[in-house]
């Protein structure tokens, strides 16, 4: 088993359930503080099968969209959190 | 020998990711769940970027993966503490079953001013500082 097949057809899986997983989470969150968390770890989830599909294709140029993701991720984080006080402070 | 260090890495990395998601899914409280994603994800991503760039052995790839883990290790504390900031302020009930809670009547809820003392309806001091 070489470390292509490993990475091919163990890893991705587990990071495709992980997916799914915060994907009900993201659906069924009972706070908007919840579906900002869930969308965080989403994108942050994605940076890693971004880098291991880098790993399996021999191009590392895609760890520059990983990188530009956490940049999105954590500018949506402060955005969602910024409008969330604003909102309740001014009615 | 490299393909077996970039494999461990990448179970480790997964598994810490893995056990991010399903905290989130099993947590009780929002808080807690913010407590999951800023740890276990972070240390799950660690690895795995650390697994690329052992495995394409090149100065610019490895400087790219270390300013990558530098970025999250710096903004997943901050943009936790801002969303259970908001989420405080907003009206998240803390878990049935929480000790403690150490922000209780501490806070002006229209200014949101912290004040130290029990001071629950007058306007909190001006900060004075003992000179």
């Amino acid at each position: 088993m070489t470390l292509h097949d490993y990475l091919n057809f163990i890893i991705l899986p587990i990071l495709a359930v992980s997916i799914l997983l915060l994907f009900i989470r993201f659906l069924m969150g009972p706070s908007i503080a919840d579906r900002v968390v869930a969308l965080d770890l989403l994108i942050t989830t994605s940076i890693g099968i971004i880098t291991i599909y880098s790993i399996l294709y021999d191009h590392p140029t895609f760890l520059d969209i990983a990188m530009i993701l956490a940049l999105i991720a954590f500018l949506g984080t402060v955005a969602f959190s910024y409008y969330l006080e604003k909102r309740n402070k001014n009615d | 020998m490299i393909d077996l260090l970039v494999g461990t890495l990448a179970t480790f990395g997964t598994i810490f990711v893995l056990l991010a998601a399903v905290g989130l899914i099993r947590m009780p409280d929002t808080y807690l769940r913010i407590s999951v994603t800023t740890k276990a994800a972070t240390l799950g991503i660690g690895l795995l970027l650390m697994a690329a760039a052992i495995h394409f052995d090149n100065l610019s790839t490895t400087a790219r993966v270390l300013a990558i883990i530098l970025f999250i290790i710096l903004t997943a504390p901050v943009g936790a503490h801002l969303i259970g900031r908001a989420s405080y302020f907003i009206g998240v009930k803390l878990w049935d079953k929480s000790v403690m809670d150490d922000l209780a009547g501490k806070y002006k809820k229209s200014t949101h001013r912290l004040s130290s003392e029990d001071t629950d309806n007058e306007p909190p001091k001006e900060q004075n500082t003992p000179e």
